[in-house]
């Protein structure tokens, strides 16, 4: 059960625009990797590499010893679940039709019983069984991003790739998909790959983080090692504090920008105490 | 909260829900081709209509053959007529359907993409000045002209796509940019053309018209458009994942830039079969499409047949209407599939409380 997953010296480059260079990570099955980075610093660019929607050089990325680039596209899809940054769709299509697709990698000329079954069972899992006959683009932003990832889950992948899963949503919503992911790596031993731009989030959730700069590797390692002051202050450009919340986890109260404009737009009583 | 057995037998009564729909349009296509096989110039009306074409099934039992005239009618005119008609509905709105989910736009048609106006250029060019390619064979210069130059539309645009890596914005802004192309070229034919005759008939073939119907142009158009027609049917679920968006779709294990080229070409295949025999008929492929869409979903492995129904269904009552409603004259199809179509069209767009795309 799961599946090793290593990238090495990972680049990339949109016509001749570098965005990506020299990346290299391992990760092993069941384990949770948050991405953090500042917008443009290539995180969907390298969940799209993992994925071969952006294509690779050889044998930089590999799942269990095997290069991607020589796994067809079809088993890809069996090993690999992608959830995009945002989605929208032009034609209507009813819950239980979009989680279906996720069988597609499975269909060889029609749907077979399982399929619907395992949709059926993934629906009443995360909860959404009563949606599975309305309509996606009626749903809002928390309902939908679960049937999205419901339809990652019914790829029965061993790796799921999350693009910023959680950032148009409320902090119920928030949790929710995140303890999903979470329960997901402990109990089927998936390993989860999502990029966020919550720190505080993304350090409780994931086993090793990676923070990138302009397409390079920062800093890895448990969220305690990689959320520091230093490092926001290098990677973010801006000045901050790192306490313990409640939990015991890294916090990150961020304060002050290199240009110093953040303490003066404070609420006044803040920015005294401050 | 619903459980899996639940869902599944919910999921399951949708679909009974989406086949029988299919089947009572199929029903209303067959009852329109009653009511087409009984009506136009000529006396034959229904009963003489239905024994003719019984007793021509079964020789051998006791149908009542008619006359000689009314054979003729009904054998040589009218039913290769109809034929036609389905065949040509049925492909034009498959196409249509199949390019609208492909390159997820609604707005999408043979128009957008230049094959109409590249068809229509050719036919000019044949109608015009008899120039054409294989122009040896006289009798076919148009439709040869017409089929050559909608394929020769489809790959400029794919080739001009290529440059920039085939997606479905580069697939639509090519296909307006050589449809302008074909637009001016056809304008400047009819700029030039010498006599008034020759422009009136190229009018008339941009109107499409189903007058020259014969069971000859029927036996060439009904295998290719059938063919394709299945083979469109056959990537369903390819479209259904391709309408989630190309990375997505990738990320699903379909490669797809060849769906996307696959069914470019089908879709011009049918396309330009149809339209170099009848003329341009435009509007069923936009229009049935969106009707199919709006009763019974986005699924194609629904849509598609659906929608070739509702094509072939609308096509054969235009033009039922377009040669019936004021005898002897015949006024285009493509005129009367606009003005019956479209109150149609708004009627059940309004008439839907959801919203069917966007």
């Amino acid at each position: 059960m799961g599946l090793k997953l290593e990238i090495n010296n990972l680049s990339f480059s949109y016509n001749g625009y570098p965005a990506l260079e020299g990346v290299t990570l391992e990760l092993g099955p069941g384990e949770v990797l948050g991405i953090v980075g500042p917008n443009g610093s290539g995180k969907s660019t390298l969940l799209k590499c993992m994925n071969r929607i952006l294509k690779t050089k050889q044998n930089t990325i590999l799942i269990d010893g095997e290069d991607v680039r020589n796994i067809g596209l079809k088993k890809l899809a069996k090993l690999m679940g992608y959830v995009p940054q945002n989605s929208r769709n032009i034609f209507p299509f009813t819950v239980f039709d979009i989680v279906l697709m996720g069988r597609k990698p499975y269909i060889q000329w029609s749907l077979s019983e399982k399929d619907k079954e395992i949709v059926a069972q993934i629906l009443e899992h995360l909860g959404i069984g009563n949606l599975a006959m309305r309509y996606f683009n009626e749903l809002s932003g928390g309902e939908q991003q679960k049937v999205i990832i419901a339809r990652a889950l019914a790829q029965q992948p061993q790796i799921l790739l999350l693009d910023e899963p959680t950032s148009s949503l409320d902090i119920r919503h928030q949790l929710e998909i995140l303890c999903i992911l979470r329960s997901l790596a402990q109990s089927k031993h998936c390993s989860v790959i999502l990029s966020m731009h919550d720190l505080n989030l993304a350090s409780r959730f994931s086993d090793t983080m990676v923070m990138i700069k302009k397409g390079c590797i920062f800093a890895v390692g448990n969220p305690e090692s990689v959320i520091t002051e230093e490092n926001i202050e290098t990677v973010y450009g801006i000045k901050s504090r790192v306490t313990k919340s409640v939990l015991g986890i890294p916090q990150v109260t961020p304060l002050e920008s290199e240009n110093n404009t953040i303490v003066n737009l404070l609420p006044p009583k803040i920015a005294t105490k401050y | 909260m619903s459980t899996a057995a639940e869902l599944k037998k919910l999921y399951s009564k949708g679909k009974s829900r989406k086949v029988l729909v299919i089947f009572s349009i199929f029903i209303a296509l067959f009852i329109t081709v009653l009511i087409s096989v009984s009506l136009g110039a000529g006396s034959p009306r229904f009963n003489e209509a239905i024994n003719v074409i019984l007793n021509k099934i079964f020789p051998s039992l006791d149908f009542n053959p008619g006359s000689k005239i009314t054979q003729i009618i009904i054998l040589e005119l009218r039913l290769p007529r109809i034929a036609l008609a389905i065949i040509a509905g049925a492909g034009l709105a498959a196409s249509g359907a199949v390019m609208q989910g492909v390159l997820r736009n609604p707005l999408v048609s043979s128009y957008i993409l230049g094959i109409s106006s590249a068809a229509g250029f050719g036919a000019a060019l044949a109608i015009v000045f008899e120039v054409g390619i294989l122009a040896q064979y006289s009798d076919y210069i148009t439709i040869v002209n017409a089929f050559f130059f909608s394929f020769l539309a489809m790959l400029l645009v794919l080739g001009i796509a290529r440059i920039r890596g085939i997606t479905s914005e580069t697939v639509i802004l090519a296909g307006i940019a050589v449809s302008f192309l074909f637009s001016a070229m056809l304008s400047l034919i009819q700029f030039l053309a010498p006599e008034h005759e020759a422009l009136r008939a190229v009018v008339f073939w941009l109107l499409g018209s189903f007058q020259k119907a014969s069971w000859d142009n029927v036996l060439i158009t009904i295998p290719i458009v059938s063919f394709t027609i299945l083979l469109m049917m056959k990537q369903s679920w390819d479209l259904n994942v391709m309408s989630l968006g190309e990375d997505v779709a990738t990320s699903l294990g379909v490669n797809s830039k060849r769906v996307l080229l696959t069914s470019m070409v089908l879709g011009t295949l049918a396309t330009a079969t149809i339209i170099s025999f009848t003329g341009v008929i435009g509007f069923i492929c936009l229009i049935s499409p969106h009707l199919a869409r709006m009763i019974i979903g986005s699924d194609h492995r629904f849509l598609l047949p659906c929608c070739t129904v509702i094509g072939a269904c609308l096509l054969l009552a235009s033009d039922t209407v377009a040669r019936t409603v004021m005898p002897p004259v015949e006024f285009p199809v493509g005129i009367i599939t606009s003005l019956l179509g479209v109150p149609f069209f708004i009627y059940i767009l309004l008439s839907r409380r959801r919203q069917s795309w966007g």
